[in-house]
């Protein structure tokens, strides 16, 4: 109970840090704060996904109505950040390097995983049956967890991949800015914030899923 | 639990099976052949191509393959349950050896696309491939990734409602990996001749191949709870 309370004002922190505590970077500007919301989403939407997988799994051991439900929330939650994430990426992009889309690696591998969410909710909506829906679409989670470590950590290594685009690392080289002292606590504070949200979102699904009569019964076998 | 010897039999018996149907009707080959000289057709057609740099060339060719493969390979799977004979098949041999075969028919279907595609397209594009061994083995190896990622989503298509468009939404980010170190390698083998090409194309050749194993794999351990869901 009391924690939203204290979640919430841990993000208006976050905020006001982000806008006015950390400085600007000096080769970018004003612009360079969108990393303080663009790096968490994108780090929110990869563990909602790893949430969705864990979560469809069990369903496919136990068949528990729960666990379905749970890995559908996660997945709608993971979606929304997904698109938070492409968009400021995007915008980020073109104030750095001059165009919006650049099917930079990491760029494609969040288009990648915006597409998997969407094919998720295709899938889920073509089905009737509870437990067929459940199982159908935890298959498909799965199968999409395990192709994204290929996208996102085999590919980008490719030499001819490398060669042909701009490394888009910020944090991990240092990019065109040095990360400030200041700018890493609210960095960091931002991420454990949106993880915070997303966890605090998910648990408020879950319970007006159940208090809505949305889960059935819990199965005893 | 079968044994490993009858896995085999009934898998190949599988195979065997959808070959022999495929080849007394002959609808998917021809669908999916129509589509894919149509598409290279209009490919030709608009564009110059002398005016194409080799990724460009290897870009158009996989997008006839992929699309091909998106029209063609979810028929095995959806005409069992069409047809109402996927009961029968249930009965008859087990997930896995359905699975195996279903995936090998998938193969023979896709290669057998791509042995026509592919001479149509260097004799379209007036192309000779510098390394035409480099592009034998990212063709083959490229046409495994495609089949190994359809096959599992086919059976997922057939067991739901709206069969046609979801085949390719469901398929597209699963097969992006696969596709785009084809299109790479095949970029490599127009571009240059040994060594040069083989260096450049041996990442993405080691990715296909691991990427196929993968998703073999994951289909094996998954696609019980598909089959019989």
């Amino acid at each position: 109970m009391a924690a939203k309370w204290f979640l919430g004002v841990w993000m208006i922190l976050v905020i006001l840090g982000a806008f006015f505590y950390a400085p600007a970077s000096l080769g970018l500007g004003q612009i360079s704060r969108i990393i303080f919301f663009h790096i968490p989403t994108a780090w929110v939407t990869v563990l909602a996904f790893l949430m969705c997988a864990i979560y469809s799994l069990r369903y496919l051991k136990k068949r528990q109505p729960g666990d379905d439900m749970a890995a559908s929330v996660s997945a709608e939650l993971g979606f929304l950040f997904c698109i938070i994430a492409t968009v400021s990426g995007s915008i980020f992009a073109k104030a750095t390097w001059g165009s919006y889309w650049n099917w930079d690696p990491r760029e494609t591998s969040i288009f990648v995983l915006l597409l998997i969410y969407g094919a998720y909710f295709a899938l889920r909506t073509s089905v009737d049956e509870p437990e067929r829906r459940g199982s159908l679409s935890a298959v498909y989670a799965l199968l999409a967890f395990v192709t994204v470590p290929i996208l996102v950590f085999v590919v980008p290594r490719i030499p001819a991949v490398q060669s042909l685009h701009p490394s888009e690392s910020v944090v991990s080289t240092g990019g065109e800015f040095t990360m400030d002292g200041r700018m890493l606590t609210v960095l960091l504070a931002s991420l454990a914030g949106f993880t915070g949200v997303l966890a605090w979102v998910f648990s408020l699904r879950m319970r007006a899923a159940r208090l809505l009569g949305t889960i059935p019964q819990r199965k005893e076998d | 639990m079968t044994s490993s010897s009858n896995w085999g039999s009934e898998s190949l018996a599988v195979l065997w099976k959808d070959l022999l149907s495929e080849f007394r009707t002959r609808y998917s080959l021809s669908a999916v052949l129509l589509f894919s000289v149509t598409a290279l057709a209009v490919v030709s057609f608009s564009v110059s191509p002398y005016a194409l740099d080799p990724e460009a060339k290897a870009a158009f060719l996989w997008i006839v393959l992929f699309f091909s493969a998106m029209s063609g390979l979810s028929r095995s799977f959806v005409r069992e349950e069409e047809t109402r004979t996927a009961l029968a098949l249930r009965l008859s041999a087990s997930a896995d050896a359905v699975y195996m075969g279903k995936l090998l028919f998938n193969i023979v279907l896709q290669s057998a696309v791509a042995a026509i595609v592919v001479p149509l397209f260097l004799l379209l594009m007036d192309t000779r491939p510098a390394n035409p061994a480099l592009l034998t083995a990212a063709t083959a190896l490229g046409t495994l990734a495609l089949a190994s990622s359809s096959t599992i989503i086919a059976a997922i298509v057939s067991r739901a409602n709206a069969k046609g468009a979801l085949f390719a939404v469901l398929a597209f980010p699963l097969s992006l990996p696969g596709l785009s170190s084809a299109i790479g390698a095949t970029a490599e083998a127009l571009r240059g001749s040994m060594p040069e090409a083989g260096i450049g194309a041996a990442g993405d050749i080691r990715v296909l191949i691991a990427y196929s194993a993968l998703m073999i794999a994951a289909s094996l351990l998954l696609f019980d709870y598909v089959w019989n869901s």
